[in-house]
């Protein structure tokens, strides 16, 4: 256990991990996943596997946006920026993410007009300041930036900006719980719920879980003790009988979320009747579109759209990772094909996908790199 | 994109119906929109969690410090500062 004493509030770390000790029935193997691919990223860093007994497995969710999008709508959306009128903008996140015949990174060094943004009000500003041009933002994310595209296109009707369109991408993290929960091949004791996400969408999203599915849920912080916490009060609620939602990141997510986001949100957008998710396939009302109030918009209602579907590369295993049924390093192409520095699926782009997690802080791990640094 | 960056207001540049401010990240000042907070806006000196240029929720100064840390610590605070540098928000300056 030396990871601990290098971890602020050591004293506090120990005596919680005592507590999980003591609430962890030794005869038992516990699966918990943690829903949010920064909780993953965090996990990972700060080596908390070696902090939890055996018999607590860490299960890692789907909640890394870029990671759940499939490759079809990468291409769709890069099919479009070919339109010599369009300019394709996207957080920075997306440019690496392998589409059929390229990332966006590698599109912008064929030619193409492809620029990061890190706002999609900067996406709306591109088009004010290019009149001529068609500026495209490719939205992707769940509950934590769909307000931030809906407040976005709000501005763009309410000044009538008609050059300016959102591909949308956007995702909800609850459908892709029950599709989770609904998977045969998944045995699941609780949940470690999301932190951003929640400050959103609040608690009560996830009451479904704790009554109808019989599981625990807990949201919870991103720091070691947050998610140390998490855990006991999961083990806490199952030693005890109880099924229920708990928040344990009070000080940032109100149980009620942030009413004013949800309202733009409703305002702007609708559910998608269905959407594909990488390695979850299609999840009924699993995602965001623009109202018709909006179609003039709507990137996809805009242009056609040819809908391509591309099957991930066979050798390949992301939707596996992604489900929690493989670890990242029982993928065939981990650490050989599928490096950070050239990854083949989207699991080994983002710092919350679990390879990467997995690859930067497990497959390289040395004696030295893996210690947590005392923050002066 | 997923990362929440804390942020000082320094100085409110609202203009009804859109409302902006200014916000000190880390001894950097750029513009922030704080629409979704547009039911109880802060005020100058709150802190808050910014999400692609949005603020979307009030936090304590010392939950503001442990965010950055906890940047600093993931290996994010360059890609943070890199975020917030990137905001381009405009003004409809006052």
């Amino acid at each position: 256990m030396k990871f601990v004493d290098e971890f602020r509030d050591s004293d506090l770390i120990a005596k919680t991990r005592d507590e999980i000790r003591r609430l962890a029935d030794p005869g038992r193997h516990y699966r918990l996943m943690e829903v949010c691919g920064g909780h993953t990223h965090a996990i990972y860093r700060f080596g908390l596997k070696d902090v939890l007994p055996e018999n607590i497995e860490l299960i890692h969710g789907p909640g890394c946006p870029v990671c759940v999008l499939p490759m079809g709508r990468i291409d769709d959306g890069l099919a479009l920026a070919r339109r010599p009128e369009v300019i394709f903008a996207a957080f920075g996140d997306m440019m690496r993410v392998p589409g059929a015949h390229g990332s966006p990174l590698e599109h912008k060094a064929r030619g193409l007009d492809v620029r990061i943004v890190y706002s999609p009000t900067d996406a709306l500003k591109l088009a004010r300041t290019n009149p001529d041009r068609h500026v495209m933002f490719f939205a992707i994310g769940f509950e934590t930036t769909a307000p931030s595209t809906a407040l976005t296109l709000m501005r763009a009707r309410a000044e009538g900006i008609e050059n300016f369109s959102v591909f949308c991408n956007h995702v909800t993290i609850i459908p892709a719980i029950r599709a989770i929960l609904d998977s045969p091949d998944m045995r699941l004791d609780g949940f470690i719920g999301p932190g951003h996400v929640s400050t959103v969408i609040g608690c009560r999203p996830y009451e479904w879980i704790a009554k109808d599915e019989g599981k625990p849920i807990v949201v919870s912080g991103f720091e070691p003790l947050d998610l140390l916490q998490a855990v006991v009060m999961l083990l806490r609620q199952m030693k005890e009988g109880r099924t229920e939602v708990e928040n344990q990141y009070k000080r940032v997510v109100p149980w009620e979320g942030n009413r004013a986001a949800l309202g733009v949100m409703a305002e702007v957008f609708d559910l998608r009747p269905y959407f594909e998710w990488r390695g979850l396939g299609f999840i009924s009302q699993s995602a965001l579109r623009l109202r018709d109030a909006y179609a003039r918009w709507d990137a996809e209602r805009v242009f056609n759209v040819e809908g391509v579907r591309v099957t991930d590369p066979k050798a390949a295993q992301c939707g596996e990772v992604l489900k929690g049924v493989l670890k990242p390093a029982q993928c065939k192409l981990f650490g050989k094909e599928c490096t950070p520095e050239h990854p083949v699926g989207a699991l080994m782009v983002s710092s919350e996908g679990s390879c990467a997690a997995y690859y930067n802080y497990e497959h390289r791990k040395t004696a030295a790199s893996l210690r947590i640094l005392t923050p002066a | 994109m997923c990362l929440a960056i804390p942020g000082r207001i320094v100085e409110l540049l609202t203009d009804p119906p859109v409302h902006l401010a200014m916000v000190d990240v880390s001894g950097v000042r750029r513009r922030v929109d704080l629409g979704l907070l547009e039911d109880d806006l802060p005020a100058v000196g709150d802190w808050v969690l910014i999400h692609v240029g949005f603020a979307m929720s009030r936090i304590s100064e010392s939950e503001a410090e442990d965010q950055m840390r906890m940047l600093a610590v993931l290996g994010e605070d360059a890609a943070a500062m890199e975020e917030v540098r990137g905001y381009g928000l405009e003004g409809r300056d006052p």
